[in-house]
């Protein structure tokens, strides 16, 4: 894809936060995937150029990161926590439903392109456990039935909004934006702590 | 009794808490602009007679860590925030930043001062979009309101799904541009950290601490949690309770006193085992839960405090299923720069999957012992110490379980009966 004179300025902007350029680095693969989806040999070597390094020295830290896809993803990239608290609490029965419902295997994604499947790490919300994220944004205590749910929802073009999350989910592109650092307006809607995070100052409101 | 002590999480549960104005509006910028009147020496002082020891796991004095910084050096100095909340079981950094990013700023501000950077990165996780928002939003709401932007630049840099970016020296690689892979200590990160210069990395919870801290002073802090252990801190309750969630207590508060007040563990259940601190912290079982919750207190019970991720299990959970997940987590994280790690974790894998199919010996724990016996203390950094503890810590606790596998052949554990929605026909 051509980059626009906008996008280069963005690219430009990132490097410039950095007091060292190669830092931008990550950024810059955030950015990419948020153009074009994935990091593809393109983007590579556009970022090499930016920053004056080899295309074997980006692509050695693209192909560390999971987040940095090396092909496309679905417009909505479900990620099924299957770490032990998770995976004990049903995550492992959700990634198996959802296997079945989609008929995809792990990072699979459907012939539509709209939704891929990938069993993720803990992601810091085992209070909200069993947790599936989409586009990286939170869809807490999940069943198999609600996950099933929310990817049909995804499939018809109207997915289900997060549960601590924007208004709406964003696609995967738009989400990568949001992670190269680009403000999309989104930060105040949702809900500032779900119930979970908020039950010790309840019980110690109460008094106890 | 030990009584909850909201601080950190006081105005969570108002619905703007994480806006500019909700924060002013609690007295908010109030304690950088007290600490930015001070002596940089001044708040360093402060900090170490608040007795605030890191969150993110170690527990190394917030105040001497600040003091490592060479002074006088004429180099650049850089504060980075470990905002890459990632040890399975912790859940508190990622609603913090979402309900009151402001804190860590004005948290930030405080430190560059104290330690004279000019410069601050936080380097948070990049699986939480809606966290990378607010903070985003937040950073640029107080540049805007002029916090940032005189005397201090912040920085928010986003990973992207390396658990081993949580090590310091490998954060430090990242944020440089390279792979995520631990560097050899020393030189310390004090002396030799960002672009080889003097760099304090702490955590989220860390630095957040540290404006209430400067606003009431060190004797208030002092005041609450035990003898080497002060002030309070986030204790994440998750698992086979009936009310998981965030609970910021004085630390020294024991898991009894946490299930008293959250209500118990799942009803009908009991409770099997836990961990005191996310899943590189040997797990504890039900003789344990008098155990004070204190640095001190967990380690002298034989594990750690880490990061206070109280994960629970309750008797349908098995325990060969739970450390073979994790085993596979630490595998798959290993960065391999080392070979004990990295070919270790690969090994471990394999034998517990064999003894969790119901196909592994006696002598299997023997080998599973004797492998971490030589990755623990050999490996490059804490990922491959990490790795061992739920392995040995459950074959001292659980031998039996492990044989019955043998025995029976296979698992002797129905998985529904473990989920939370068992029953619910989900």
């Amino acid at each position: 894809m051509a980059y626009s004179i906008e996008d280069l300025a963005i690219m430009d902007s990132m490097i410039a936060r950095y007091p060292r350029s190669r830092s931008a680095i990550m950024p810059l693969l955030h950015f990419v995937q948020s153009r074009v989806g994935y990091v593809d040999g393109e983007g590579i070597e556009l970022i090499a150029k930016l920053l004056t390094l080899e295309t074997a020295e980006v692509s050695a830290v693209a192909t560390f990161y999971t987040q940095y896809k090396r092909k496309p993803v679905g417009e909505y990239h479900v990620g099924v926590c299957t770490n032990t608290l998770c995976a004990v609490m049903g995550g492992d029965a959700i990634f198996a439903g959802l296997k079945a419902h989609l008929g995809l295997e792990n990072d699979g994604v459907t012939a539509d392109g709209k939704v891929s499947l990938e069993h993720i790490e803990c992601n810091a919300a085992c209070d909200y456990a069993p947790v599936v994220m989409a586009n990286w944004e939170f869809y807490d205590n999940q069943t198999v039935q609600s996950s099933k749910d929310l990817v049909d929802s995804m499939r018809q073009g109207n997915p289900k909004p997060p549960t601590r999350g924007p208004n709406s989910l964003v696609t995967w592109k738009e989400a990568s934006a949001v992670l190269a650092g680009i403000n999309d307006g989104k930060a105040h809607e949702g809900i500032q702590a779900g119930e979970p995070s908020l039950l010790g100052l309840k019980i110690s409101k109460e008094g106890k | 009794m030990t009584q909850l002590v909201p601080v950190l999480s006081a105005h969570w549960d108002e619905k703007d808490s994480f806006t500019i104005e909700a924060y002013t509006r609690h007295g908010g910028y109030k304690a950088s602009q007290k600490a930015l009147a001070m002596d940089p020496d001044a708040v360093i002082q402060l900090v170490k007679d608040s007795g605030l020891r890191g969150r993110g796991g170690a527990g190394f004095p917030t105040g001497m860590k600040w003091g490592f910084i060479p002074q006088g050096d004429n180099k650049d100095h850089y504060l980075v925030v470990n905002a890459d909340e990632s040890e399975p079981g912790t859940c508190k950094d990622m609603p913090l930043l979402m309900a009151n990013p402001h804190v860590l700023i004005e948290g930030c501000i405080i430190a560059c001062h104290a330690i004279r950077a000019k410069h601050a990165f936080i380097y948070i996780r990049g699986e939480v979009t809606h966290v990378v928002r607010r903070m985003n939003q937040a950073i640029e709401d107080a540049y805007k309101a002029g916090h940032l932007g005189n005397g201090v630049e912040l920085v928010l840099h986003v990973g992207a799904g390396a658990y081993i970016c949580g090590e310091e020296t490998a954060l430090l690689d990242s944020l440089e541009g390279f792979r995520g892979q631990p560097r050899l200590r020393p030189p310390f990160p004090a002396i030799a950290g960002l672009y080889a210069r003097p760099t304090v990395v702490n955590n989220v919870e860390s630095i957040s601490a540290v404006p209430a801290i400067i606003a009431n002073g060190a004797e208030w802090y002092q005041s609450m949690g035990t003898e080497k252990s002060k002030g309070t801190t986030l204790y994440s309750l998750s698992g086979h309770v009936n009310n998981p969630g965030q609970f910021e207590a004085p630390l020294g508060i024991t898991l009894r006193e946490i299930l008293e007040l959250s209500g118990g563990i799942r009803t009908g259940h009991t409770l099997k085992f836990w961990t005191p601190g996310g899943s590189s912290t040997p797990i504890f079982t039900q003789e344990h839960l008098d155990t004070p919750l204190d640095y001190e207190g967990v380690s002298a019970a034989g594990s750690m405090l880490g990061t206070k991720a109280l994960q629970i299990f309750d008797e349908t959970t098995c325990v060969v299923r739970a450390v073979l997940r994790w085993t596979e987590f630490y595998k798959h994280e290993s960065c391999g720069k080392c070979t004990p790690c990295r070919e270790g974790t690969w090994w471990l894998v394999q034998i517990l999957r064999d003894l969790e199919a119901g196909k592994g010996t006696e002598a299997d724990l023997a080998k599973l012992l004797d492998l971490c016996d030589n990755i623990l203390g050999r490996s490059f950094c804490a990922l491959g110490d990490g790795a061992t503890s739920p392995i040995t810590s459950s074959i001292k606790y659980f031998r039996d379980e492990y044989i019955a596998h043998i025995t029976h052949g296979g698992c002797p554990f129905d998985p529904v009966a473990s989920t939370l929605f068992v029953g619910a026909g989900a």
